[in-house]
């Protein structure tokens, strides 16, 4: 859980009368939400690190490009895809 | 070199290591504090490869397994009411409470919910308005902005359905608590980069200073940890104590204003109990007055008997760096993922469970 990974804003939108940012993140295809709030410079094309669905940093292309296949080598991904990965796996 | 070929630039991780053995003349301890540099050191051999003289001590860094006892099995307490909808990151379920872990509760039926981000929860307080929903809200400083978003936005949206179960760890005062330990003699530091992501680096200064220890802010990949173990030994080869940025990439010298701003916002620096550990001064975030609504633990009425814990489970020694996870008796027999029976053998960012994932590649 205390992952951070890099994704791609693929779209924003605006909630609370525009107080508050949510994008649409890609992280190599897999599309989640996640809150802006703390990146008021962040925009669309940009390359961003998330945490538990909040942006925390933005980061350019190339570095995002290879944390997110290093992760992906160490099979670090699975919290982004069903959370049934969490429940125990047999041995 | 044989872990070295799944490196993203192996050639560089040989070269790190070749000027590691050529700058250090000494014995140096150095304890690296986030779970994911552990994971990163043991699965990719890193620890055998350093130089005999260069041990690594893993810290007390992992959320899930330094979250107190009592706390799990409050939320466990919790997740048994009827009208309770109890939401967690899915890395707590198998930590073992006194008596049962989440996932044992969920079986029997409890409305236990896996979430990617605390922020589905709120959403899911709004879509069951006739329940309560409570985020088990474990984490470092990384994790506690988020956290603190969830409340933030509950608010917002008036929700009265929603409290969180707050138990945050800081790193710094975790440091100096190790360093006050007389038992455990550490040289140096490796600092968890995405903690400083948020915080910044202003913490370290007086800590590498009056303590005289380096400290290195560090990323979590393998180069990333090379590096950082090198630029602490040429520090103590130089007896340096400087602070210094190896994850300067991400990590900006005065961390992330806006998630600090929203970590204030809603949560005030209180004494935490560390689980194996104990008390640490400063060492978490309670939720402020003006958010008091949204604290389970004032909103619930959880009565629950004082617990010990497993007498076979020598965490804390491990998490201090006294101790290796293989000196443990109960390591790899009746204590293994499947069958936890400390929590340090639950999240992947565990010394244990690492250590028993990746065994084969250190030495006992
Ligand atoms: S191996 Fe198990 S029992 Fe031993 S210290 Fe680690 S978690 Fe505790």
């Amino acid at each position: 859980m205390c992952l951070a990974v890099p994704g791609k804003i693929k779209s924003i939108e605006h909630l609370y009368d525009g107080k508050v940012r949510m994008a649409k993140v890609s992280f190599g295809g897999i599309i989640k939400e996640a809150s802006l709030e703390m990146l008021p410079d962040a925009n669309i094309d940009d390359y961003v690190l998330v945490h538990v669905g909040v942006a925390i940093s933005k980061v350019d292309e190339k570095e995002a490009q290879k944390t997110f296949k290093y992760l992906e080598e160490i099979g670090e991904l699975g919290e982004l895809e069903d959370v049934d990965n969490y429940l125990p796996k047999k041995e | 070199m044989k872990y070295m070929s799944e490196y993203r630039d192996p050639e560089l991780a040989k070269q790190y290591l070749e000027e590691i053995k050529r700058t250090v003349t000494k014995p140096w301890s150095i304890m690296e504090v986030c779970g994911g540099q552990t994971h990163s050191l043991v699965k990719n051999g890193i620890i055998e490869m350093l130089p005999k003289e260069v041990t690594m001590i893993h810290g007390p860094g992992c959320p899930v397994c330094v979250t107190p006892l009592r706390l799990i099995d409050k939320a466990i307490h919790l997740a048994q009411q009827k009208n309770v909808i109890l939401c967690s990151f899915g890395d707590m379920l198998r930590v073992p409470g006194s008596e049962k872990s989440l996932l044992e509760a969920k079986a029997e039926g409890g409305d236990i919910r896996i979430l990617y981000s605390p922020l589905e929860a709120v959403k899911i307080a709004e879509e069951n308005p006739n329940k309560e929903v409570v985020f088990f809200a474990v984490g470092f400083e990384t994790t506690a902005p988020a956290n603190a978003l969830s409340v933030i936005h509950a608010h917002r949206k008036n929700l009265k359905n929603y409290s969180i179960l707050a138990s945050h760890v800081l790193v710094p005062p975790a440091i100096k608590a190790v360093i006050n330990d007389d038992e455990s003699k550490i040289d140096g530091f490796l600092a968890a980069g995405h903690v400083c992501t948020i915080m910044g680096n202003s913490e370290y200064y007086p800590i590498a200073n009056k303590h005289n220890v380096p400290i290195v802010v560090t990323g979590f990949e393998p180069l990333d940890v090379l590096q950082g173990i090198l630029m602490v030994i040429r520090q103590l080869e130089n007896k340096e104590n400087k602070v210094e940025n190896q994850y300067a990439r991400i990590v900006r010298e005065e961390g992330n204003p806006n998630a600090q701003q929203i970590i204030f916002d809603v949560f005030q620096t209180q004494n935490q109990t560390w689980r194996g550990i104990g008390e640490i001064p400063e060492s978490g975030y309670g939720i402020k007055e003006k958010y008091k609504d949204f604290d389970a633990i004032k909103k619930f009425d959880i009565t629950i008997k004082e617990a010990p814990e497993n007498p076979d489970c020598i965490s804390g020694l491990i998490m201090k760096g006294i101790k290796k996870p293989f000196e443990c008796v109960q390591f790899g027999k009746k204590c293994k993922p499947t069958s936890p029976i400390g929590a340090p053998m639950v999240s992947s960012e565990g010394a244990c469970a690492a250590y028993y994932h990746f065994s084969g590649l250190i030495e006992a």
